[in-house]
């Protein structure tokens, strides 16, 4: 019994198959373990991130998917106690390298949060700020433009630049955290959990989002939601917690395999709602 | 499966157009931090160094001073026959009264603000003026104890007249430390007890009071040792700055040790400075024994519910 | 039989009402007792304004408020007796302004330290030291202003007068210190963790985060701290009364001395000043001035917190 799969993202990748050029690689992880002081929260992933895909992260909870996305751009260096060994290589170049600054790692490794947390600040603040840190020096007012145009919230916005964020709906602001993580240009967008507290609405509209920005940005999200996970993604990745919680990478692939025809029984049981 | 940079030609590359991101623009960026950094440590480190060499200069002057006779001998003009004997008793005596009169209404009052007090504007009046007291000036305590208590009361630069002023003035303390303390009772058990059927006072006095004691007793000691380090209010009555005689009760005139610190800073000989010194280290050693049996104390009665 | 033997023993109908009358009545008693307790804060506040007004409006019968407001000679307990308060404003001002000068940036600096960068562990060794701090009585630190911060002045600027206010205003400042850094650092802490980790995704420093971020989502509890220190600074007495000075006079040099409110009222309080006089009055007029500087800057610290209570959602 399979579950019903809504494939609606378009067909775009096969043409590049088509031409015989294998899938590039935007982030390459190697052998990740990430540890919380003694406590080994996530062992031995390895997996290659495709550029201008949208890939999935999913698994039951505590399984260590947001752990691992985190990874991807050096945030659990802020938490106290966290360790990481292994590699996360971006152009070739371990983001772990000593030599490599974390502040440079998470311009151009963005990210989306599972609630939005714009800054109490006005809307167009909120997308100015981040450019302005990394010394923007072009054109402010279509900076602003062009990121809340490419997050689809101009036109519901674009008469109101200046007033708080908080005056705005949960979608929407959402869409300005996208804005703001677009304004800095990164390579690479990863979301956590992104629509966990939307409305159906407004996941939706993130959705197609995805799907638009994909043309120009690698995306990596981490959703509880397998249905979003086959709607949108085009690869997934499965991850499981073992019997000392720690969490591990059961399956990857493209999500048409994994949720057709997975390889391994635990996704399977998992796709099939036999657990999790 | 290759790692190919081209494929990021189709987004355009914006990173000559953020000039913050190339690498000298980061260590800049980099070094401001570390220097603020440093920067905030040193606040704190300023604080600490002046604590420090605070205490060493106090201790260094009354190193000499500190011997029997600064307990037993009463001020006097000459500083080798000088001490603090009466101002030991009239701060010892002070602070029994203050408690005396501090306590019993301050945590009534926390009682009532917790327990019984319903939540209307005039509730909320109170609390207000509770808060805006704890910043009032002490020396303006000072002033109402001199127009009420020795002026209009007619109780003279008494002992009691400084007691009533000091019980006025650390009550907002007593009160709001007796509040926490009461607030950290679980409701579960208020619960339990009105379900017996029980009044609101026994509630109170059978289970809340016994539970929130430990807090109400490290809040009400904490209390105390700032009133015993205060000296403009007691300035303010009256207390006078040459007392050479046993207080003979609440009734008489009296100084406390601050004051006598303070007057003996005031004269210009270095003796009495060193003295002044002296006192000072008697006055640091009774806060940090008293707030060492706060702390003890909150350890002892530390409920785990 | 069964029903008789539920209900205790020797109690029927009639005498259950007449105990519950009593216990009633008992709680009733001890409410009121409870209730005045409360009520003796309302009281006191009363008390304040009764005994400052009644002498400041009998002191105001006998000096034109003009005259109080408007000389700048302050002499009451000299044979010719000027009222113009201002040297006392003036040197409240001179001091207090000069601690905030170290209170306010040093206090801000360390709970920036204490909420963004510390460690869990340095935060617990270091707020006990500002603890510390807070908990010294003024008069040591006026000691500490006379016997060691004046002559080292001395040193650096031979000028310095024994009595002087920037000897207090150091030693007022490192003594608010950690009022400021306590509040402040509540306000920073506050700030969710949300929004910091919102600014580093977007590849800011530390600093960039704390200061362009955390600080101005948190001002307004951090401008009520300041405004509290203020308070603190003019209300303070010992300090001045040390090692400030009983000069009132209108200068902007901290190297003088000068005479503050506080110290004026201990100067008088020490003297033989009889009751009845003049002079006595003028330490309650004073008084009612430092009252409604320090209740003002009080409300409007407290307002500052309640309307501009930042909102993260």
């Amino acid at each position: 019994m399979s579950i019903s799969l809504d494939i609606k993202r378009s067909k775009r990748e096969k043409s590049i198959s088509a031409d015989g050029y294998p899938e590039s690689v935007a982030l390459e992880v190697r052998n990740l373990n990430v540890y919380y002081g003694p406590f080994k929260a996530v062992k031995d992933v390895t997996m290659d991130i495709y550029a201008r895909r949208i890939t999935a992260m999913i698994g039951p909870s505590g399984c260590g998917k947001s752990t691992v996305l985190r990874c991807f751009n050096r945030m659990n260096d802020l938490i106290p106690g966290a360790r990481v060994e292994g590699e996360v290589n971006l152009h070739g170049q371990n983001i772990y390298a000593p030599d490599v600054d974390p502040v440079e790692v998470r311009r151009r490794i963005g990210m989306v949060f599972q609630k939005p947390n714009p800054f109490p600040k006005s809307i167009y603040e909120n997308i100015a700020w981040g450019a302005r840190i990394n010394g923007y020096k072009g054109n402010m007012d279509d900076l602003v433009e062009e990121s809340l145009r490419a997050a689809a919230l101009w036109d519901e916005v674009k008469d109101k630049l200046r007033q708080n964020a908080y005056s705005l709906s949960g979608g929407q602001q959402q869409r300005l955290c996208i804005a703001r993580a677009i304004a800095v240009r990164p390579e690479i967008i990863l979301m956590d959990e992104p629509c966990s507290a939307l409305d159906p609405i407004a996941t939706l509209r993130i959705e197609e989002l995805m799907r638009e920005l994909v043309e120009n940005y690698t995306i990596v999200i981490v959703t509880h939601n397998m249905q979003q996970a086959s709607r949108v993604a085009d690869y997934t990745a499965f991850f499981m917690v073992d019997d000392s919680r720690t969490g591990y990478l059961v399956e990857y692939g493209e999500s048409e395999q994994i949720f057709t025809r997975p390889k391994d029984k635990r996704t399977e049981d998992y796709i099939t709602g036999r657990f999790g | 499966m290759t790692i190919d940079a081209q494929t990021f030609a189709g987004q355009r590359s914006h990173d000559e157009a953020f000039s913050a991101v190339n690498k000298e623009q980061l260590q800049r960026r980099h070094q401001i931090g570390k220097v603020f950094e440093l920067l905030s440590i040193a606040s704190i480190m300023v604080g600490m160094l002046f604590l420090i060499v605070l205490l060493v200069d106090v201790f260094i002057d009354a190193l000499p001073w500190l011997r029997p006779q600064l307990f037993t001998e009463f001020p006097s003009r000459f500083p080798e026959r000088a001490g603090l004997r009466s101002a030991l008793q009239g701060t010892l005596w002070l602070i029994s009264l203050t408690a005396l009169f501090s306590f019993p209404i301050g945590i009534g009052a926390a009682i009532y603000l917790e327990e019984y007090a319903p939540k209307n504007w005039f509730t909320q009046f109170i609390e207000v003026n509770i808060a805006n007291l704890a910043g009032v000036p002490s020396i303006i305590y000072g002033l109402l104890g001199l127009g009420l208590f020795v002026r209009s009361f007619g109780l003279g630069r008494t002992l009691m007249a400084g007691a009533l002023t000091m019980a006025l003035l650390v009550m907002p303390v007593v009160i709001v430390a007796s509040r926490e303390a009461i607030r950290a009772v679980p409701s579960s058990i208020r619960q339990a007890a009105y379900g017996l059927g029980a009044t609101r006072w026994q509630v109170v006095w059978s289970h809340v009071l016994p539970m929130s004691f430990g807090g109400i007793l490290t809040g009400t000691i904490l209390a105390l040792s700032r009133a015993i380090g205060e000296t403009a209010p007691l300035i303010t009555i009256g207390a006078l700055t040459f007392i050479a005689f046993d207080p003979r009760g609440p009734f008489d005139i009296f100084t406390v040790l601050p004051i006598q610190i303070f007057n003996w800073v005031s004269l210009p000989q270095k003796e009495f400075h060193d003295l002044a010194a002296a006192g000072i280290v008697v006055l640091l050693v009774v806060l940090l024994s008293m707030n060492a049996l706060a702390i003890y104390l909150r350890s002892r009665f530390q409920q785990r519910w | 039989m069964a029903v008789t033997k539920l209900a205790p023993q020797g109690i029927e109908r009639g005498s259950l009402s007449a105990s519950k009358r009593q216990r009633a009545a008992g709680e009733s008693a001890i409410q009121m007792v409870l209730f005045l307790c409360a009520v003796v804060s309302i009281g006191t506040t009363l008390g304040i304004i009764y005994v400052l007004l009644q002498e400041t409006v009998l002191f105001f019968q006998q000096v034109s408020p003009l005259e109080f407001f408007g000389d700048t000679r302050w002499t009451p307990l000299f044979a010719s007796q000027r009222f113009g308060v201002w040297p006392l404003v003036v040197g409240t001002v001179l001091v207090a302004a000069g601690a905030m000068v170290v209170a306010l940036p040093l206090g801000l600096l360390a709970a920036i330290y204490l909420s963004e960068y510390a460690s869990d562990r340095m935060r617990r060794t270091l707020k006990p030291i500002l603890e510390i701090l807070a908990g010294i009585p003024t008069v040591v630190y006026g000691y500490f202003a006379l016997t060691f911060v004046t002559p080292l002045l001395k040193q650096i600027f031979p000028q310095t007068q024994t009595f002087n206010a920037l000897s207090a205003s150091i030693v007022m400042g490192i003594m608010i210190l950690p009022t400021v850094a306590s509040i402040s650092e509540d306000a920073l802490s506050a700030v969710p963790r949300s929004l910091r980790e919102a600014a580093f995704g977007l590849g800011a420093t530390r600093f960039e985060v704390a200061t362009r971020i955390v600080v101005p989502a948190a001002l307004s509890g951090i401008s009520a701290a300041f405004i509290l220190a203020i308070s603190r600074a003019i209300g303070e007495t010992m300090i001045v009364a040390i090692a400030a000075g009983q000069q009132p006079k209108i200068t902007l040099n901290p190297l003088e001395s000068i005479e503050t409110m506080t110290a004026y009222i201990v100067q008088v309080s020490l003297g033989d000043t009889p009751h009845q006089s003049l002079a006595y009055k003028t330490i309650f007029a004073v008084g009612m001035l430092l009252f409604v500087m320090t209740f003002g800057l009080n409300l409007v610290s407290h307002w500052i917190t309640r309307r501009f209570r930042e909102v993260y959602e």
